[in-house]
């Protein structure tokens, strides 16, 4: 016995590819790789992760003095910015799943508005980072600018731009499938029965959420 | 296994189903994505090639001929790097895994066309990219970068290792396409445990490509940062550790080595048992040692550093992990040779290439114990044993099975078969080419010539020069292997669905296949390698 490969096509749904029997097939495959790649993003980080705890190791004193130049506070509000777009993200997905297009779209111009606030305060740090001349290698003049920080504290920048330059990156990203995904929305393409982009991108955000859970104690706050 | 012969001459091939250029270029079947990709690492291995008998005709002689030291250096890095970046690594995956793993698994194409299709135009930036450096020309490094001298040296690598980048992102999207389709795209009734080997190999190298290509992607991001912005984390001068550094390519490296030889594992594993006509000797034991290989491959690297001044405990850990590969390697080769043993062999081309792969591939994977070993280890570093040990694993090995794979599914491919006897020929070429260029060279390495160098002491020349000779027959019996294939698409016989009479799902559609591959979804009911001659005879096992 053998099921048919591409006939009846009018029994299927216009947005099952040709080459799945099943929605749940499709949508089962669209998630599986959502986390794969979300894997590959984690350990892409884990690189980073890793320079900053050889760094720490090798000099502890450098990396506690320079880390106190960070701006908590600024740091914090973010923190909750991406908390609480992580939080509509969520609320979003579950609206898609329950036909609910307009709480959907809502919940995703929260998110995109939260990505830009967040974009918005680094802007702030990084100028005023810039200010003071607390920059990465060659650029780094501290001491120009009135600051007494040990040596090698220019890596400890380095690093510091790098891990938050690559997050900030990836929330640009997010900007984008966001908005993409928000155009498709207004476009009545999701339903309960086809909601797996939605929750892609929802798992895209977290993900991005997630790395800077790690970035912020470990840059910002930790002693 | 369902059979749809009555549709097969209705419908057109893949190959003539849709005309035209654009047709090819914007395609989302996997079957013509993997011959675009096969037509470009097939391209970038003559380049490369070339580049390589160029480096050995200039080695024929202890001075210099024709190029200088600075030459030399150039031209053995953009050998080194074109051949693993844009060769290797995609060759048999990206190319034959692309066509050959939906058909195998009885699957209408891949889980994402698109993003397949992204990955290829993903390689083909990526190769413009590692090209342009020879325009720049002044990459010199060595195809690992190693810092601190990539930092230093000509401003090409920068779009060297920007060209590696960004490769690595069309290795991770074909690695993750391919564990999802082998997850979630089966035939019914297809189990993991009736999967072809093949399938258990490009699966096991697409989890290494996933997870160990991410690091590489972050390690050259920070090297692209540390020659733009001088950061100093891999400078000591500025308090950064250049050892940091290795660890972090190599922590990629290492497992990208299985990336290049898993998949060649896969098809000796197939080629083997369809020419000998019998059950593969141990299924479960070839398949799991692939997955153990992927997982022990990341906990070896350190075995590259055992002179760049890691811990004394870390290098014997690293050394005892070494040899832990050796086990799972080892158990695929005693199941070829045990399904060998009472075959009923055919000696067709590609068993001719299988049996040239048991050969080479054991002293590859031998001598790679003898530099895991620690002490010896420090005397046979940078020398030519190094380079001979890795040649034997990456040509011998893989490139032997990719030859092998290309006669094996040519056939399938294109619909036509090659002649035989030129095919052998060129197999006993490239045999004989191989062993006389890199035997020689665990000699030299053993005395104590180091590698890298453009010329040399007199006392190495009668070796260098039956190296440089075995090249030339190398490269003579390539060009026969490139010239019987183009020869069986110009004039070779129909190819009928089945030539081999194997019993994989690719053999059971039509050869070339239509394009949704199968009139048909195939319902698999046992091992794709119960051959009818097994099962007619009483002593059937497994």
């Amino acid at each position: 016995m053998s099921s048919n490969a591409h006939d009846h096509d009018e029994e299927r749904p216009w947005f099952l590819a040709h080459h799945f029997d099943t929605v749940g097939q499709q949508m089962s495959s669209a998630k599986l790789g959502m986390w794969l790649f979300a894997c590959t993003e984690l350990l892409m980080f884990s690189g980073l992760f890793l320079a900053y705890f050889i760094l720490r190791k090798m000099y502890p004193e450098m990396l506690l003095t320079a880390s106190e130049e960070l701006n908590k506070t600024l740091g914090g509000l973010n923190t909750i910015v991406l908390l609480f777009s992580s939080y509509t993200m969520a609320l979003g997905v579950r609206a898609a799943q329950t036909n609910n297009k307009k709480a959907l779209e809502r919940n995703l111009i929260i998110t995109i508005v939260c990505a830009f606030i967040f974009l918005i305060v680094k802007y702030f740090e990084y100028s005023a980072k810039i200010h003071h001349g607390l920059l990465p290698g060659d650029l780094f003049a501290a001491a120009e600018h009135g600051y007494h920080l040990p040596k090698y504290s220019k890596v400890f920048y380095g690093l510091y731009f790098t891990m938050t330059g690559l997050h900030g990156v990836h929330v640009v990203v997010g900007i984008g499938v966001l908005t993409w995904i928000l155009i498709r929305a207004r476009r009545s393409e999701f339903s309960s029965q086809n909601y797996v982009a939605v929750e892609n991108a929802g798992i895209y955000w977290h993900i991005v959420d997630l790395v800077w859970i790690f970035l912020f104690p470990l840059l910002y706050l930790v002693k | 296994m369902s059979d749809d012969k009555n549709h097969e001459a209705v419908e057109p091939s893949y190959l003539t189903a849709k005309k035209g250029l654009m047709s090819w270029l914007i395609t989302v079947d996997h079957k013509r994505i993997g011959l675009m990709y096969l037509a470009a690492t097939m391209f970038f291995f003559l380049v490369a090639g070339l580049l390589a008998i160029a480096l050995r005709t200039e080695l024929f002689t202890g001075q210099q001929d024709f190029m200088s030291a600075q030459t030399y250096n150039k031209v053995f890095t953009l050998h080194g790097a074109i051949m693993v970046f844009l060769f290797i690594i995609p060759s048999v995956p990206a190319a034959m895994g692309n066509f050959v793993l939906p058909l195998m698994l009885g699957a209408k194409d891949v889980a994402f066309p698109k993003l397949n299709l992204l990955s290829f135009y993903i390689y083909c930036i990526a190769a413009i990219m590692l090209v342009m450096t020879l325009l720049l020309g002044s990459l010199d490094t060595g195809w690992t970068f190693y810092t601190p001298y990539s930092k230093s040296t000509g401003s090409a690598v920068i779009m060297a290792t920007m060209g590696a980048f960004v490769a690595g992102f069309s290795s991770i999207l074909t690695g993750l396409n391919f564990v999802v389709t082998v997850h979630k795209m089966r035939a019914p009734g297809m189990t993991w445990n009736r999967m072809p080997l093949m399938i258990w190999a490009l699966y096991a190298t697409a989890l290494i490509q996933i997870m160990a290509t991410p690091v590489l992607a972050i390690t050259l991001f920070l090297l692209i940062i540390e020659r733009t912005l001088n950061i100093g984390i891999f400078d000591p001068a500025m308090g950064g550790d250049p050892v940091l550094y290795q660890h972090f390519f190599w922590f990629y490296s290492h497992p990208a080595v299985y990336i290049m030889i898993l998949p060649g594992f896969g098809i000796i594993s197939e080629i083997i048992t369809v020419h000998s006509r019998k059950h593969i000797f141990g299924y479960r034991a070839i398949a799991m040692s692939s997955v153990a290989i992927a997982v022990i491959s990341f906990i070896v690297w350190g075995h590259h550093m055992f002179v760049s001044g890691q811990s004394e405990l870390a290098g014997v850990v690293f050394s005892f992990l070494t040899f832990a590969v050796a086990v799972p390697t080892a158990i695929k080769v005693f199941s070829w040779v045990a399904t060998l043993y009472g075959g009923s062999i055919r000696y067709t081309t590609p068993m001719w290439y299988g049996l040239v792969f048991l050969w080479t591939f054991t002293i590859g994977g031998l001598t790679g114990v003898y530099l895991g070993t620690l002490s010896v280890d420090v005397h046979l570093h940078e020398t030519y044993f190094v380079v001979a040990h890795f040649h034997y694993v990456m040509v011998g090995g893989t490139v032997v099975a990719f030859l092998g794979g290309l006669y094996h599914w040519w056939p399938k491919f294109f619909g036509r078969m090659y002649n035989e006897t030129a095919g052998k020929i060129s197999a006993l070429l490239v045999f004989i080419g191989f062993n006389m260029t890199f035997l020689t060279q665990f000699f030299l390495g053993h005395q104590g010539m180091p590698r890298r160098y453009y010329a040399y002491l007199p006392e190495y020349e009668v070796m260098h020069q039956v190296s440089t000779i075995g090249s030339w027959i190398l490269a003579l019996g390539l060009f026969t292997v490139l010239g019987t294939l183009v020869m069986a698409l110009k004039n070779g016989e129909r190819a009928p669905a089945n030539p081999w009479k194997a019993v994989s799902l690719e053999w059971q559609t039509a050869s070339p296949p239509i394009e949704h591959n199968f009139h048909m979804t195939p319902r698999v009911t046992g091992s794709p390698y119960d051959f009818p001659e097994i099962d007619k005879s009483a002593g059937a096992h497994h």
